[in-house]
């Protein structure tokens, strides 16, 4: 019924644009026939996810391998809580609509409930207002969640800076003069990620980084302790929350890569016997 | 209520924008793209005012209650006030306002934060340094290898190191080009893409169905 009510306010918008074009110019088609095969990854891709998805809900077993990354969290601030000193989270530098800093914010909500349940102290630097937003929700959340919303301080998640390199000496004066046990960073980085992460290990805490930027990893890698890479970073919400449908969009993804992978070799075959152009152009705009 | 209106606004949001990939500009769909795409900035704009209330409120806390480092705050304020206000003022008023070359704005970004931020950005090179030092330390077979690698690479990058390793016989450079970059590190490299590509779409699909909720402290 919901499905309906939605598709009903989307159509609906109709009215509000009559200026648009509804019939189909024969030179200029609205449909975008070029990207067929991108549309048709989107729904293999949405079929397997519902499907593994709702294999979870009917209470199948699905494995999830172990990530030491996200085991660590918990650990790091337990140690934390044990040396007084707080736990430094940061979501990334981008902006919200970045899907890598929704991923972290989704993790620092699980954080937070820690930092809650151990009472120790929680700071969130953050880079754009959009985020500070977020991240004041989801913090405030996740004491409320835990009985302790008169612990919760709303200048746990702050606006430091609007540009890079501010927000990135702010940090790591911050690091340097409160010496915190557990510096966790999830999401988008850039050129500050080694500034941040050689900061941190000079600070001696123990550090938990995670990115989709391959150009970053080294950086985190060669730094902190713990590092989750690509798209162990989206499967931590997944991973940390444990629910069964959530696992099972894991499993969705999992088998389109397996997908991916059998293509890859079949393509390599191809290619390599000269006999793979039109198996490259399939995965080309048409 | 405060779980629905996220989740329904995610799901329109999402579904419109997945959509309007597979139509031209000119159709509803289309247009629809990039309202909301305009939103966002709007949204942003407004939310900008929490951002300097967020600043404001936590310096002024620690001044007031003349917390460690209370000084350093009152520098903080100053130079977010004295930068913010006289750019927003109208230049009408005086040539010193607003962004504009020659104005107050402008003298602060030229001469102290672009400076500043670009001294930031050159202690990199210390850290790399370090970091490097620490990851290319021979202490098992794995990062012995790693060892000579970078060595070989970061050799080829520099004109004088390609010149030396030239001397060799066969053409190294071209060697470290086509096995080093070319495959092994372009191989690696293309599997995290791939796998965090699909992890963004999974987590896209996730939070379009609001399967996913823990954006919102939920779960």
């Amino acid at each position: 019924m919901t499905c309906f009510r939605l598709s009903a306010v989307v159509l609906s918008l109709a009215a509000l644009y009559p200026e648009v074009s509804w019939a189909q110019d024969q030179a200029d088609p609205l449909f975008r026939a070029d990207r067929i095969n991108a549309l048709v990854l989107v729904l293999v891709f949405s079929a397997a996810i519902l499907l593994y998805t709702r294999w979870a809900r009917a209470g199948k077993p699905l494995f999830l391998r172990r990530i030491p990354g996200l085991d660590a969290v918990e650990e790091a601030v337990g140690r934390a809580t044990e040396m007084g000193r707080p736990v430094l989270f940061i979501p990334g530098i981008q902006e919200l609509d970045d899907i890598e800093t929704i991923a972290g914010v989704s993790i620092l909500g699980r954080v937070a409930k820690i930092t809650a349940q151990y009472e120790t102290p929680l700071m969130v630097p953050v880079r754009y207002p959009l985020v500070l937003a977020a991240s004041q929700e989801v913090v405030e959340q996740a004491y409320t969640e835990m009985g302790r919303r008169d612990s919760y301080d709303k200048d746990t998640v702050r606006y430091v800076a609007g540009e890079q390199f501010a927000f990135t000496a702010t940090v790591n004066g911050y690091m340097m003069r409160e010496r915190p046990a557990a510096n966790i960073y999830m999401g988008a980085f850039f050129a500050e990620s080694l500034l941040l992460a050689e900061t941190g290990n000079a600070a001696g805490s123990i550090q938990i980084a995670g990115t989709a930027r391959p150009e970053q990893l080294p950086f985190f890698i060669a730094a902190c302790d713990y590092t989750l890479m690509g798209e162990e970073l989206y499967a931590a919400s997944a991973y940390l929350s444990r629910e069964p449908v959530m696992t099972g969009g894991l499993k969705g993804q999992d088998f389109i890569k397996m997908i991916i992978v059998v293509l890859v070799i079949i393509g390599v075959v191809l290619v390599t016997f000269g006999m793979g152009d039109w198996f490259v152009h399939l995965f080309e705009e048409v | 209520m405060r779980t629905t209106v996220p989740i329904v606004t995610a799901f329109i949001a999402g579904f419109v924008l997945v959509v309007a990939f597979f139509f031209r500009g000119s159709t509803l769909i289309g247009s629809l793209r990039d309202e909301f795409t305009a939103w966002i900035t709007i949204i942003g704009g407004f939310t900008l005012a929490l951002g300097v209330a967020s600043i404001i409120r936590v310096n002024w806390t620690a001044v007031a209650r003349r917390k460690r480092d209370w000084p350093y705050k009152i520098l903080t304020l100053v130079a977010v006030l004295g930068m913010g206000i006289p750019s927003v003022l109208p230049v009408s008023w005086s040539s010193l306002l607003g962004n504009t070359p020659g104005s107050i704005y402008d003298w602060l970004f030229e001469y102290m934060q672009k400076p500043m931020m670009a001294t930031m950005f050159a202690t990199l090179a210390f850290y790399i340094a370090s970091a490097a030092y620490r990851a290319f330390r021979a202490r098992s077979p794995e990062a012995t290898l790693l060892l000579v690698t970078a060595t070989l690479v970061m050799l080829w990058r520099v004109p004088m190191g390609e010149a030396f390793l030239n001397l060799f016989p066969g053409d190294v450079p071209e060697w470290l080009n086509t096995y080093v970059m070319g495959g092994a590190n372009m191989a690696v490299q293309r599997g995290i893409i791939i796998g965090a590509a699909l992890g963004a779409a999974s987590m896209s699909l996730r939070l379009i169905l609001g399967i996913e909720r823990m954006y919102m402290g939920k779960g």
